[in-house]
């Protein structure tokens, strides 16, 4: 899905807020987000949901309540989603627990299966397939249609778009395909490339 | 309570209602917290990855299997990764070229090696912006690669994890491996830092 997640290249931001920080600097401001971590961690390993399941439902949260929300909440409203729609807890007891509302992300649409098997080689140049799914992807919108240079191969990966909504899915490589920025914001980029890890499904041979 | 108090409150009365159901319902166990924890603050810490870093700058056989595998690399030295992370590919900075990593989807880092990710890697500033402006983003956070520089950035958009070998400064010649794993830092291994001095790769660098 096209969702608010996408932020790839999407202009308007200010400043990173960085500040250097010293070894052994706190990761989390308040005890709740270990927490909010530690679940999302343990329910996976409980097999309650995976990975890809996961990060689909930060992913379908509404798009103000991404924005606003911190990193945290997001995992934490993704853990609330898929025990609820998972059918281990419902809606109701977490809000009776919680003793207020627990905001939840909204229904998924449709995923899908792979592509049959397409090899691509290191050096190869490769265009992304110009698609657009409603359901989960790890495809983001600035490479679709673009056209990049295969620099790496990784092991058989479970394909998000299958693993996210529960199909029978084969795993699938990724190719590293470097894309320079002027490709991808033709004038309107810095020098430079961008490698991104691309699902073989959702690549073709450059024409 | 003031509006950040009221949210902190809501946040603590919902995770903890996710957790107390969980466990009602068995699916975890109580200890997951501690669990947790001691992976956080033990065992997933940056000295991981700045140990592999040393090693590497110290033992070429070392770094060539290094980049060759990265798990195996790491595995070599005692460390490893989730389950989920199948592959880490180790992206070795020179005095010309510049590797940077990001997740423009979400905030995807091989957090077991170089530590869990800074908060300024999670927000949206950063995934929408190193990118496009790689340069401009690395300047405003303290790191002028001048204009000469090559800059690679490594999109973490699926279960493939990147780490920066940083380039090895010159003065550090002949100092041990601790020494050496004590320069090594986070912001080094995710590429918006350099540990040379700005001299010799900056604007001033000829």
């Amino acid at each position: 899905m096209d969702g608010i997640h996408d932020l790839g290249g999407k202009q308007g931001f200010g400043k990173v807020r960085f500040s250097p920080a010293p070894a052994g600097t706190a990761i989390y401001h308040h005890a709740w987000e270990l927490k909010a971590n530690a679940l999302s961690g343990a329910l996976v390993a409980a097999g309650v949901f995976n990975m890809d399941e996961y990060r689909h439902a930060i992913e379908r949260m509404e798009p103000r309540h991404y924005l606003t929300a911190s990193y945290y909440e997001r995992v934490l409203t993704a853990c609330a989603t898929l025990c609820v729609e998972k059918g281990v807890m419902t809606r109701e007891e977490l809000e009776r627990a919680a003793g207020g509302p627990i905001p939840l992300a909204l229904p998924a649409a449709p995923g899908r299966g792979n592509r049959p098997e397409q090899a691509f080689a290191i050096g190869e140049r490769v265009t992304v397939r110009n698609e657009y799914v409603p359901g989960h992807h790890r495809l983001p919108g600035y490479i679709r249609g673009r056209t990049g240079t295969v620099v790496g191969v990784s092991p058989p990966y479970p394909f998000p778009d299958s693993a996210a909504h529960a199909l029978e899915e084969e795993w699938e490589p990724t190719f590293d395909v470097r894309f320079n920025t002027a490709d991808l914001w033709p004038e309107a980029s810095e020098n430079a490339t961008v490698t991104v890890g691309v699902f073989r499904s959702y690549l073709s041979k450059a024409g | 309570m003031s509006n950040s108090q009221q949210q902190q409150a809501e946040m603590i009365r919902r995770t903890d209602a996710v957790e107390a159901v969980a466990i009602e319902r068995g699916l975890i166990v109580p200890s997951h917290l501690d669990q947790f924890t001691h992976k956080v603050e033990e065992e997933w810490t940056q000295s991981t990855g700045a140990a592999i870093v040393a090693r590497a700058w110290v033992d070429p056989a070392f770094k060539q299997r290094l980049l060759a595998n990265g798990i195996a690399g790491i595995t070599e030295m005692g460390a490893s990764m989730p389950k989920h992370h199948r592959h880490l590919v180790v992206l070795e900075n020179t005095a010309t070229l510049h590797n940077v990593i990001c997740c423009t989807l979400c905030s995807c880092t091989a957090f077991s090696i170089i530590g869990m990710p800074p908060d300024w890697y999670k927000e949206l500033e950063y995934r929408a912006r190193v990118v496009r402006e790689s340069r401009t983003v690395l300047r405003e956070m303290g790191l002028d690669l001048g204009e000469q520089m090559e800059i690679r950035v490594w999109d973490t958009t699926a279960d493939t994890r990147y780490m920066v070998l940083p380039y090895r400064p010159a003065h550090t010649e002949g100092m041990s491996e601790a020494a050496l794993a004590a320069l090594v830092t986070k912001e080094a291994m995710i590429g918006t830092q350099r540990l040379e001095p700005a001299v010799q790769y900056g604007p001033a660098h000829a």
